[in-house]
């Protein structure tokens, strides 16, 4: 049954960018968490789903890593880091909740306009995974300018890699995936032990970029 | 000559790699930083071993053609010199107590893991294994501009990492995309992310996607070249990390993601159909460079100073790129390579400025040319080249730029011009402070290491005053293929 399969896919990748507008109207570190956990869990499900219609076996290495790695691990080990700082409660935010949203609105229509038009060549399947992984990509981007804290801006950079690797396991036979997902799990256990590190230094007594960045070295 | 077993392009990648395993495992300053300057040697030879024997066929990872043997080499010669000036420099930072053995073993393995990195992407015919190696490259830069563990180095470590891996991971996006492009035309697999294989079919590829994915590698890329408005991380970076890294990221690692960027030109512009790259790089060229060229102005830390000039060099460079054709590549080119040696050799200088005057603020640095004659003289033998004043190398390829692109758009000559103009000022109004007049602030006695200082300086004073025929053949033959 081949609709079966496009549109348990589908589901899946539309599922990834509905998880992705939660994560943008999270006001709560914790909570914000337990979603990304959620959105880690959707593109392992995904992922899963890509290597069963496309016989790719050594795509459940990635959809394991997501599920594992991004799923369980990183939310803990960042919750910890959360509770340890004390600041779990409230995120600063740049602009309020309603024109958020209206921007990730904006950014989906966009993202759709933009690869459905110029995908018309490619599969189906293909042009429906790499339209809901451009607007993954660009709601984590808007999160990451909307929010002021470092672990909140972690987790938009993190949702943003997540609609990378959907589209990544989404364009069939894609050479080099698996070993693209385990760089960019590098990258992030990085950046997870480098706040970690800030906070064992004690340089920084907050992890909000707006206090950090006194620092321009011009004013000093 | 072929069969040498030492002109194999695999040295270059595993000199640097072993060096760093090696590194990180001994202790001791004299031993390591020896060690460091001959790994840095063997791999330039293994590189210049690359330019004088016939290239091997192009395999599926790794890639030797005249485009980027020009690459190499620079990258190699210039990563030895930078060691050789590393070495004192690490010295003096070693008693000064600003690092501890622990760490100076750290940046060593790091120091060799980076120029393993940028090799392997100059050397990939891979999209995805180049997309790889920029990734560790950042990375590992990212480690090194952190090194002093002050709040500073911290903070500016943390934008560049934020900032690098947005920069990073639309570049990924862009090479999903014309891996998609290509799918259709090469068929699934390995064989549709080859570099030589892509531009070779390229003419069939839907045009309307590879101009998406184009877009997403040139802010990618971009902005690991420092391009504005996406530079943001670039002075940071350049101003808190140790001097020998800020020498490597200007004069290195930002030509290697412009490399990447002119790969994929080269892609656009095998399409018919696809919309022209260089409008978008003259416009981004320019912007960095006017913007860059401002900037400058208000500069208050030596090493900011000169990360500012190297936005608004690289800006120059994309440029002549973007404008293309047979001179204004050639400019590109050349200016490149002499942007690369001069700012690298400015990098060497204000180094031992900031470590004989206690300090990297204008303020309280000046009048070197009667406290330390030989620091100070380098220095404005150095800021004179960056200028674009004759007979240096930088003033020939300004001129051939300038007057490729008055004869094909008269009005981006003017803004041009005008660009260079004004960085000129501000340069001249800073070096006047900082190397004439009474002496002002602190002084300390220090050990330089003149020798890759005076041998970049001697280079770039003897390209502008005679280019080697062999030389000026050889760039005018990677112009055309530049297209």
């Amino acid at each position: 049954m081949p609709n079966l399969a496009f549109d348990t896919a589908h589901l899946f990748a539309g599922g990834l960018v509905l998880v992705s507008f939660v994560l943008l109207y999270q006001d709560r570190l914790t909570s914000l968490l337990n979603i990304y956990a959620l959105h880690a869990f959707v593109l392992a499900l995904a992922v899963a789903w890509q290597a069963d219609i496309q016989n790719a076996p050594h795509l459940y290495v990635t959809a394991a890593l997501a599920l594992g790695f991004k799923a369980i691990i990183i939310p803990v080990a960042l919750r910890r880091i959360v509770e340890r700082l004390g600041i779990h409660r409230e995120i600063e935010t740049v602009v309020g909740i309603g024109p958020t949203m209206l921007a990730g609105m904006a950014l989906v229509a966009l993202s759709m306009v933009v690869m459905l038009r110029v995908t018309a060549a490619a599969a189906p399947i293909a042009r429906e995974d790499l339209a809901f992984a451009l607007a993954v990509v660009l709601l984590g981007l808007l999160i990451m300018v909307t929010r002021l804290n470092a672990v909140s801006q972690v987790v938009g950079f993190m949702s943003l890699e997540n609609g990378l690797i959907l589209a990544a396991t989404g364009a069939k036979g894609m050479p080099l995936v698996v070993e693209i997902s385990v760089a960019f799990s590098v990258l992030i256990a990085f950046i997870v032990i480098g706040i970690f590190l800030f906070r064992i230094r004690e340089r920084f007594d907050t992890v909000d970029l707006a206090a950090l960045d006194q620092f321009r070295g011009e004013r000093r | 000559m072929s069969d040498l077993v030492f002109a194999r392009v695999e040295w270059v990648i595993l000199i640097p790699l072993g060096a760093a395993a090696l590194l990180a495992l001994l202790p001791g300053y004299r031993l390591t930083a020896r060690l460091n300057v001959a790994a840095a040697f063997l791999t330039l030879l293994a590189a210049l071993s690359l330019l004088f024997t016939p290239h091997p066929a192009a395999g599926t990872y790794l890639l030797v053609d005249d485009l980027n043997v020009v690459f190499i080499a620079l990258n190699t010669f210039v990563g030895f010199t930078t060691s050789v000036f590393s070495a004192s420099y690490v010295g003096h930072e070693l008693e000064t107590g600003r690092l501890t053995p622990t760490y100076l073993r750290f940046y060593h393995a790091m120091y060799q893991l980076l120029m393993c990195a940028m090799n392997v992407a100059l050397v990939a015919n891979n999209i995805g294994l180049m997309w790889v190696a920029i990734e560790t490259a950042t990375l590992t830069t990212i480690l090194m501009v952190g090194i002093y563990r002050t709040h500073e180095a911290l903070e500016a470590a943390w934008k560049y990492f934020i900032l690098g891996s947005v920069g990073i991971a639309l570049a990924l996006f862009g090479t999903i995309l014309v891996y998609v492009a290509a799918q259709p035309v090469i068929g699934e697999g390995l064989n549709a992310m080859v570099w030589t294989k892509l531009v070779a079919q390229a003419g069939k590829f839907d045009p309307a996607l590879l101009n998406v994915a184009f877009i997403f590698l040139l802010l990618g890329y971009g902005t690991k070249v420092g391009l504005a408005p996406l530079h943001a991380w670039l002075p940071d970076a350049h101003a808190e990390g140790p001097t020998p890294i800020s020498a490597v990221l200007s004069g290195l690692l930002l030509n290697v993601a412009l490399y990447a960027v002119l790969r994929f030109k080269m892609l656009m512009t095998a399409n018919a159909g696809a919309v022209a790259p260089g409008p978008l790089m003259v416009t981004m060229g320019l912007v960095s460079l006017i913007f860059g060229a401002f900037m400058l102005y208000r500069r208050r830390d030596i090493k900011r100073l000169f990360a500012y000039s190297s936005i608004e060099h690289m800006g120059i460079i994309t440029f002549a790129f973007g404008m293309g054709g047979p001179l204004a590549n050639f400019a590109g080119l050349l200016h490149m390579t002499m942007h690369s040696l001069t700012k690298s050799g400015i990098f060497f200088a204000v180094g031992h400025v900031a470590q004989a005057k206690g300090t990297q603020r204008i303020a309280d640095i000046g009048g070197l040319t009667e406290t330390h004659p030989w620091l100070g003289w380098s220095l404005v033998a150095g800021v004179v080249a960056i200028a674009g004043l004759p007979p240096l190398g930088i003033f020939m390829s300004e001129f051939l730029m300038v007057s490729s692109t008055f004869a094909r758009a008269p009005g981006l000559a003017i803004l041009l011009v005008l660009g260079l103009l004004i960085a000129l000022g501000a340069l001249f109004l800073r070096l006047n402070g900082l190397a004439f007049g009474e002496p002002r602030g602190q002084s300390h006695p220090v050990k330089a290491s003149y020798g890759p200082l005076f041998a970049h300086l001697a280079l770039v004073l003897a390209a502008g005053l005679y280019l080697p025929p062999q030389l000026v053949a050889w760039f005018q033959h990677v112009s055309q293929l530049l297209g």
